[in-house]
């Protein structure tokens, strides 16, 4: 009866906690598959990574839903994600409250000069790990030391032609949507 | 009414698309909310980004409650988030209840590869859109290079410590802070030099 309350106490900690979200939402994960074995396991949180690397949506927010799934059915799996997300409203209304009245101030400003370039920079590491898992293959390298297996040539002349596409005038105007759908057929028919 | 709806609609749209979570979101919002709609536009989007960051939650998150505030307050925060978590509930509890091999069925792998792809050449535009706003002088350039050095060093495990993201980012936050209350008082300074 009592296990409601405490799955969203649980997640919405997480949500309080995991500050930019994405991996950093993982130590939490790991720390309830420790306390609350019954819920799910660091095993689920392994296959979570898994199934979030191959499906829309943040692992805090998949494996919030798959934890309250697997403890209280459909009503747990929605009140967990629900409760994963209160905080982020909750904070951000009053942000966005002292955002819109200290805009011009100088110091919110200052500060933005400095986030700006990090929130940039973090992008490109948000790209420069899925090119790692998308564009080079590690494990064929370290196998075989042969300098041509450390890329995956298929994935890299499929990425130079989304970018070129990117690009032109005319397909540019595209939605993203479309190219991750071209890109999934193409991945099937080459079979990446 | 219609405009809470509009928002929960929009949301919902981009929240079965989003692969990749966080920062893989700008490229989406971007086309959806500042070509498609004129709701925001790309310089406060990334601001909206720079802040969420650094704020507790996951970030897809807090920019979403950010934009749906934005446009309706505290109920449009609300209907932006139900929106965007539609899709990845209802896509978890199928696969949770039906397909729980879901990931090592051969088929999606290929096309999850695929999709990845994608993803990164996404992000990449995404950069090199962001760049001239954000990476404006010298200062800025080496901040960025810094951040993502030790960002990347980090995760590499090539450092003797793990230094978590927000550490790196709050830390940015004050540098421009005090690089920014330089320059200002730099630049009084140079004013009454001019005027004596």
């Amino acid at each position: 009866m009592s296990i409601l309350p405490n799955l969203m106490l649980e997640f919405a900690k997480t949500g309080l906690f995991s500050i930019g979200g994405g991996l950093a939402t993982l130590p939490f994960l790991y720390e309830i598959a420790a306390n609350h074995p019954d819920w799910f396991t660091a095993a689920d949180v392994a296959d979570m990574i898994a199934i979030s690397e191959s499906t829309p949506g943040a692992i805090g927010i998949n494996m919030s839903t798959y934890a309250g799934f697997k403890t209280a059915g459909v009503p747990g799996g929605i009140l967990a994600t629900v409760a994963l997300a209160l905080p982020s409203v909750i904070i951000i209304l009053i942000v966005a409250r002292f955002l819109n009245r200290f805009r011009s101030s100088k110091l919110v400003e200052g500060a933005l000069y400095g986030l700006r370039p990090a929130s940039i920079a973090m992008i490109t590491v948000a790209g420069l790990n899925v090119a790692k898992v998308s564009l080079v293959n590690l494990a064929a390298f370290e196998a075989t030391h042969t300098f041509g297996d450390l890329f995956c040539w298929k994935a890299i002349a499929l990425g130079v032609v989304l970018f070129l596409a990117q690009r032109h005038k005319k397909l540019k105007k595209w939605h993203p949507a479309i190219f991750i759908a071209l890109s999934a057929v193409v991945g099937i028919l080459f079979k990446f | 009414m219609k405009d809470l709806l509009d928002l929960y609609l929009v949301y919902m749209k981009i929240g079965f698309i989003n692969f990749g979570g966080g920062y893989a979101m700008l490229p989406l919002l971007e086309r959806e909310l500042v070509t498609k709609r004129g709701w925001t536009t790309m310089d406060e989007l990334r601001d909206y980004f720079a802040i969420g960051q650094c704020t507790p939650g996951l970030i897809a998150l807090n920019v979403s409650t950010f934009i749906g505030q934005k446009r309706k307050g505290v109920a449009g925060a609300i209907a932006a988030m139900l929106g965007f978590l539609t899709g990845p509930i209802a896509i978890i509890l199928v696969i949770a209840a039906f397909l729980q091999n879901f990931a090592s069925i051969e088929i999606v792998q290929h096309a999850f590869a695929g999709i990845r792809v994608c993803v990164c050449v996404l992000i990449v535009q995404a950069v090199i859109r962001l760049w001239k706003s954000s990476v404006v002088d010298v200062f800025t350039f080496v901040l960025y290079a810094v951040i993502l050095a030790l960002s990347v060093c980090s995760s590499l495990s090539l450092l003797p410590v793990k230094i978590p993201t927000v550490a790196l980012v709050l830390a940015a936050g004050v540098a421009g802070l005090a690089a920014s209350l330089w320059k200002n008082r730099k630049n009084a300074a140079g004013q009454k030099g001019g005027d004596a």
